[in-house]
């Protein structure tokens, strides 16, 4: 089972505004972003391997969304999304070893090597998945605001999706529920500009993906999803909003993503002088460690001795998935139905 | 003169209480005026006149019962061919079959316990093992049975809510929920829009989040729309999440075709469901079955289709007294026994076979019925060991036949009994159509106890 908190949680406190982050803080959001990154990097080496199968969609670009969000997330806040969910697992503190060995199907795997790359979770961690239908993570995380309401919990449900699931219908029966019952939910769209290969002017009518919830009286806001601490600032807000009975709110979060759509994708939609700009330009592990630096927050060698640790931390868990044995054939039958205690 | 006739109100009803007159002998009515209320179990509806005339007679009192459709209710003086009034609004359509009736598509005589000569009918009910001994039996409808289940069950269980569409205010489409939200209120008893995608999901979220959700569709027609999360959300979860993560809720509703409904509104979906690995799917059949299977459904960790029929909901059966009738999830009934040729059916299916066992006695075969209740799990050792003593099969569903439920159960009985049978299976299925409209034709679709017959007599090589 996945060692809940483990890895993340380093931003810790919801937010104040016009904050004075501390440097462990701040240190923090690098650290958990390059994880990712470096996570990323070698999920998609692994790939390469044919130790991973299948889709594997990465979070390369957009780390700062997961890491951003999470970090003014209060315990017993929800988080569900689609299928590029390895930055979010990991961000909520799901055991990098336990994501890498499901990724490549191994016992040791956060689903026992049953579910894969689009299908984690995680209870203690709060993560409801990982699902691998477009726009089927906006009702369950609805869902799961109505259980935070009927509990009256004072929880939040944290639902992603991305630009190309906001043209899914159900994406807007949820809207409709959860801004009539107002339920805490604040869904998070994550517009790296691409639905697979269409981009979002060829594919949507309104390319404000924040006006979307309009039509519902749902507010929302456009937020730069290059800057981790735009995002923490603007998840504290719609966090706010959600807890105090106002009901859902929308975050469009402008970002990019560096890969292709998955692992099979050669990307030839888009340039690579488009690619390289965005990189160069709006990087969010760069654009943090450069402010870290000119702000004095920390030295290079501060920064070598996190790049170090979060080196090694994904070389085990790369380790660990290669060597975690493949599952007993005899779970090809378990968990299909949970006995009942009749 | 013109006689006024009870009207129907809606497809399937048969008849209804004259609630209040508007109108006394004397008045003039104009066509349009309203001149009556009626009742029927799930409505109260206004009656407007279609013709002009002078109220001559009342010919039924206000708070009549069962009042047959088209009986004379009063008269007009003038005007001359009898005039049917027409209800002023119409009952939508999913809100207005009314099950007491046996409409013109259904073969009479889906009821058990019909009038036939004592000599054909079975020696003795079989003792139901399920029902404690010496316990009281009340005449309930499968209507209130499945109320009284979810009513119980919330009451057991404050995790335990109802949502979906009209099932709130409206007391229920088919008035299933009728009382619920008076008693839990509207935090547990929550009408939806009309959004079956979107509230499926929204339930599917709040089991994962540890709830039990009922999940009303206001018939499975409309599910359709929410069939992905049915299955790839509540279905596939604890598989995929190595266990971590449970659905625990169930998806009810009315299943297969009510009366002149058409194609649309009109289909069984087990043999959908049951293909699912991850689902249970339930179809029950009497009003015992209906309580003390929903019962079980609600309480199982799993996600459960569970599939009632709008023909059966006004039916009146034994019911056990109390709240602790439970009845297993996956064992299926034998309602009659007969060593001459195996029936199986599920639903509303199960009275169709029931009469025509009987039919079949008449004539020297002794027809052996087995409910199936639990489509999934298929209770297979139970009607395998039907077939192993009467070495016939003849499976009845109301959906199509081909990979259709009796497919499976044929399967099975090759499987597990080969050399026990003496002739090939015979299915009784609707016919490979979408179901039409017109009566003629909606009755030559569905299966009959006529069709029944006729397929048992084929696999007993009798003529």
């Amino acid at each position: 089972m996945a060692r809940a908190k483990q890895a993340a949680k380093t931003g810790g406190t919801p937010a104040e505004a016009g904050e004075s982050l501390s440097k462990d803080q701040l240190l923090g959001f690098y650290r958990d972003m390059l994880l990712i990154r470096r996570f990323e990097e070698r999920a998609g080496q692994l790939y390469g391997m044919g130790l991973i199968g299948g889709f594997c969609h990465l979070y390369i670009g957009q780390e700062a969304i997961a890491v951003g969000v999470q970090s003014i997330q209060e315990d017993g806040d929800q988080v569900i999304t689609a299928y590029r969910d390895h930055g979010h697992m990991l961000a909520c503190g799901m055991d990098p070893n336990e994501v890498m060995a499901e990724l490549t199907g191994r016992s040791g795997g956060s689903s026992k090597g049953k579910g894969g790359s689009m299908h984690m979770f995680s209870r203690e961690a709060e993560f409801y998945g990982g699902h691998g239908i477009v726009g089927a993570p906006a009702p369950l995380g609805t869902g799961l605001a109505l259980a935070n309401r009927y509990k009256d919990n004072g929880k939040v449900a944290f639902t992603y999706f991305g630009d190309g699931a906001a043209n899914q219908g159900q994406v807007y029966e949820s809207f409709n529920m959860a801004a009539l019952w107002k339920l805490p939910v604040v869904y998070v769209i994550e517009n790296n500009q691409y639905a697979m290969g269409t981009s979002l002017e060829r594919s949507s009518s309104e390319t404000h993906m924040y006006k979307r919830g309009a039509s519902f009286r749902i507010p929302g806001e456009e937020v730069d999803g290059m800057d981790v601490l735009a995002v923490r600032d603007a998840a504290r807000r719609a966090a706010a909003h959600a807890r105090s009975g106002e009901g859902p709110f929308i975050l469009e979060m402008k970002t990019y993503r560096y890969r292709g759509h998955s692992m099979s994708d050669p990307a030839k939609y888009r340039t690579r002088e488009e690619v390289d700009e965005v990189r160069k330009t709006r990087d969010p592990i760069e654009h943090l460690r450069e402010k870290l630096e000119r702000d004095g927050v920390a030295d290079e060698a501060t920064l070598k001795a996190i790049d170090a640790e979060v080196k090694r931390i994904v070389a085990d868990a790369a380790e660990f998935a290669r060597t975690s044995p493949e599952p007993e054939l005899s779970e090809l039958y378990t968990e299909v139905y949970v006995e009942a205690p009749q | 003169m013109t006689d006024i006739l009870m009207p129907a109100l809606s497809p399937t009803m048969e008849e209804g209480t004259l609630a209040k007159w508007h109108v006394q002998v004397g008045d003039t009515v104009s066509a349009g005026d309203v001149i009556a209320e009626i009742e029927t179990d799930k409505a109260t509806m206004e009656v407007e006149a279609v013709d002009e005339g002078v109220v001559e007679e009342l010919l039924v009192e206000a708070g009549a019962e069962g009042v047959k459709v088209n009986a004379p209710i009063a008269r007009l003086a003038g005007g001359a061919a009898p005039a049917v009034a027409e209800p002023a609004a119409k009952a939508p359509a999913e809100a207005s079959g009314d099950p007491e009736k046996k409409g013109p598509a259904e073969a009479k005589g889906d009821e058990p316990e019909g009038e036939g000569p004592a000599a054909v009918r079975p020696a003795a009910p079989l003792a139901d093992p399920e029902i404690p001994e010496g316990a009281k039996l009340v005449k309930t409808t499968v209507r209130d049975a499945l109320r009284d289940a979810m009513a119980e069950e919330m009451r057991r269980d404050e995790t335990v809510f109802l949502m979906g569409e009209e099932v709130a205010q409206y007391q229920g489409a088919y008035k299933v929920s009728r009382g619920l939200l008076e008693e839990f209120g509207e935090r547990r008893v929550i009408d939806t829009p009309i959004t079956e995608h979107g509230f499926a999901g929204l339930g599917v979220g709040a089991a994962m989040a540890g709830l039990k959700p009922i999940v009303e569709f206001m018939t499975w027609n409309f599910a359709m729309q929410a069939i992905d999360h049915i299955i790839n959300s509540a279905a596939k979860t604890h598989y995929m999440s190595g266990g971590q993560i449970t659905t625990p809720m169930v998806f009810r509703g009315p299943n297969g075709a009510a009366s002149r409904v058409a194609a649309q509104h009109s289909q069984d979906y087990a043999a959908w469901y049951a293909h699912i690995p991850g689902l249970k799917v339930i179809a029950p059949y009497d009003a015992a079955d209906a309580k003390g299977l929903l019962k079980a459904a609600i309480r199982d960790p799993n996600p459960v289709v569970f599939l009632e029929h709008e023909m059966l909901y006004g039916q009146e059966f034994d019911v056990p007294e109390g709240d602790d009738y439970v009845v297993p999830i996956g064992k299926a009934k034998v309602r009659r026994t007969g060593a001459d040729v195996t029936i199986t059916a599920y639903s509303r299916m199960v009275g169709l076979a029931l009469k025509a066992a009987e039919e079949l006695a008449a004539e020297g075969i002794e027809a052996e019925v087995v409910d199936l209740r639990t489509i999934r799990p298929m209770d297979h050792a139970t009607i395998v060991e039907s077939v192993r003593k009467t070495h016939r099969l003849v499976t009845v569903e109301e959906g199509w036949g081909p990979m259709g439920v009796g497919a499976e159960v044929i399967t099975r009985v090759i499987e597990h009994a080969f050399d026990y049978l003496d002739a090939p299976p015979a299915r009784v299925c609707q016919e490979d159509v979408p179901l039409p409209y017109a009566a003629n034709l909606e009755a030559l679709s569905l299966p009959s106890v006529e069709k029944i017959v006729k397929a048992a007599k084929a696999v007993c090589y009798r003529p």
